[in-house]
């Protein structure tokens, strides 16, 4: 026991009581996090920026990646009949509620450099991230694109057949058309992809200045007791996904 | 209105699509990586090291002598991090539980095991202290804990997680020569055996709000006090049971191919290097008020102290840090 002595251990109830009036679990968090946001967004802290243009910058890659993949995907199950279409529709449909945790679980394993896709080098990788919430968006996409794409498509097919359009036209005209839900379709992708947190964890690791972003900081602050930094991130996270929407919904507004 | 590829839209749609357009293509060249010429060493560590922040006191003195590398941090419990340096994706592991440390030798996965740190164990429990079990020594503590919780009178939250200190809770509670599993399934009704599955702040918080008994590092603990976070306090003070041992282990170069097996002696060399060993004297004064790890090397100056007795037989493996079958290129690490 003398050995350790040096390594006191006293506790500090008396500092937390003093400080907190008695009391240490209280609103002191939540209006120590409104104010910590404040300050950060104001000072335009490098590090909350970088993390949140970082996540901006994923989910960005992820929604693009998932749109070029999707929209034919889409317009090839709306408005084409082809073997196999309901069963394909109905993996798109099923596939929209998967958790998180289990895309990231299984893209863990084909990415980690003994699995099969190792040698990309996605694993804690920006890239890596990216490409996980594409595949997470995707059915989503797909699935509501379609949807969009449907609901127009019978009012205007033969209207433009009988205008002598080919296919390819028709398909043009029908996107046109769903302008309104194909867009909403793209906006809700982006949005489950810049707000979950499975992938972003077990793809990128929450490495500090490597693959860091809004939700993984948001639950590494959580979990080291930093509940102050983690309301002003969720903060954030927050504006930047009601001012994206706002810009969306103004765009689209005729 | 103006007609974009047969699109109605109003130029303040175009406008804005412009804007979004640019922020997009912005955000995907801007590139917050550091410069290529970069390797990276990849750490995967236990989350007791990362969260008192001391990693990120030695990478920024490891990268200004040695620019060309680039240490990145993957925060875990030492079974998580055992496994991912299994995998092949990390370059070293910096971990504090020997039994899980030899297992991971004897794969053959890890090589040049070398101890740089250590510190203590403390079991924490309400001021209220109900179990009674306040000063005693830990296993005393445990098997009198046990006897009061089985009565209603006192909670254990255990960290449920195979991390480094869910391993000494093991080794602490198989000390007490005590059936865990038995009297865990005996007291069904009304469970006094709490798994977190949970890093070590999360459990002390869990402890925290049902008043339970842990195990806890004293970096962890003293953090969480401090912040106010929690109210628990200590209970059982460290001695030579709660010993907690921290150790570098490299990742065999002839199974993982990254590649990176020199940058990895450079670190694990600077972790014994003076400049590492004096930080960790000087680590958490400041924030904590009082130093929360003690560097290992100095104390092999006095080889017969009590300090060195106890680290040998808790953390030695055959009489050795790294027995010299577990060794590879060692170069002068075990002088």
């Amino acid at each position: 026991m003398a050995q350790s002595a040096h390594l006191s251990t006293d506790t500090t109830r008396e500092t937390c009581t003093d400080k907190h009036g008695g009391h240490v679990l209280s609103w002191q968090f939540i209006f120590e996090g409104i104010s910590e946001a404040l300050r950060l967004i104001v000072t335009l802290d490098a590090e909350v920026m970088e993390i949140t243009v970082r996540s901006l910058q994923t989910s960005g890659y992820a929604t693009l990646l998932a749109t070029l993949l999707g929209l034919p995907l889409a317009v090839l199950i709306a408005l084409y009949n082809f073997p196999g279409r309901r069963f394909t529709r109905l993996v798109f449909n099923s596939l929209v509620g998967v958790p998180t945790v289990t895309l990231g679980l299984l893209l863990y394993t084909l990415f980690s450099r003994s699995g099969p896709l190792g040698d990309l080098g996605l694993l804690y990788s920006v890239e890596g991230i990216a490409v996980g919430q594409a595949v997470l968006v995707l059915p989503l996409m797909v699935t509501f694109i379609a949807s969009a794409l449907e609901s127009k498509e019978r009012k205007i097919r033969d209207l433009v057949k009988t205008l002598g359009a080919s296919d390819f036209e028709i398909a043009l005209a029908v996107i046109r058309e769903a302008y309104a839900g194909v867009s909403l379709a793209i906006l809700s992708g982006f949005n489950r992809a810049f707000a979950e947190l499975g992938i972003a964890t077990m793809i990128g690791a929450n490495i500090k200045d490597v693959t860091r972003v809004l939700t993984t900081a948001i639950a590494l602050e959580k979990d080291q007791g930093m509940f102050g930094l983690s309301f002003a991130l969720s903060i954030i996270l927050l504006v930047v996904v009601f001012s994206l929407n706002y810009l969306v919904s103004y765009l689209r507004d005729d | 209105m103006a007609i974009v590829g047969g699109f109605k839209v109003k130029t303040r749609a175009i406008i804005t699509a412009a804007i979004l357009t640019t922020i997009i293509i912005g955000g995907l060249l801007w590139n917050p990586a550091q410069p290529e010429v970069k390797q990276t060493l990849l750490v995967s560590t236990t989350t007791s090291l990362y969260e008192t922040g001391v990693l990120e006191a030695i990478k920024s003195r490891f990268e200004a002598s040695h620019p060309e590398y680039n240490v990145s941090f993957i925060s875990q419990g030492t079974g998580l991090a055992i496994e991912t340096a299994k995998r092949g994706d990390a370059d070293l592991i910096l971990v504090h539980s020997p039994t899980q440390e030899q297992e991971f030798l004897e794969t053959g996965c890890g090589v040049n095991r070398k101890i740089f740190a250590y510190n203590f164990f403390i079991i924490v429990g309400p001021e209220s202290d109900p179990a009674g079990i306040k000063d005693l020594a830990p296993v005393e503590a445990l098997v009198k804990l046990s006897e009061e919780a089985r009565e209603g009178k006192a909670l254990w939250v255990s960290r449920g997680d195979n991390s480094g200190t869910h391993s000494k809770e093991k080794a602490l509670w198989k000390a007490t020569g005590l059936d865990l599993e038995s009297m865990r399934s005996e007291s069904v009704d009304s469970p006094w055996y709490i798994e977190a599955g949970s890093g070590m702040t999360v459990t002390l918080q869990l402890a925290n709000e049902v008043d339970a008994y842990t195990l806890t590092d004293v970096a962890t603990f003293l953090k969480n006090s401090m912040k106010g976070n929690i109210e628990l306090v200590k209970i059982v003070d460290s001695g030579k049971e709660t010993l907690n041992v921290y150790s570098a282990i490299i990742c065999n170069p002839d199974k993982n191919d990254r590649g990176m097996f020199e940058a990895s002696m450079q670190l694990v060399e600077f972790l014994i290097g003076d400049e590492t060993q004096e930080i960790l004297v000087d680590f958490g004064e400041d924030e904590f008020g009082s130093q929360l790890f003690r560097p290992w090397i100095p104390e092999l100056d006095t080889p017969d102290s009590l300090i060195v007795g106890w680290v040998k037989e808790y953390a030695y493996i055959d009489g050795s840090e790294c027995p010299s079958e577990y060794r590879h290129n060692e170069g002068n690490l075990y002088r």
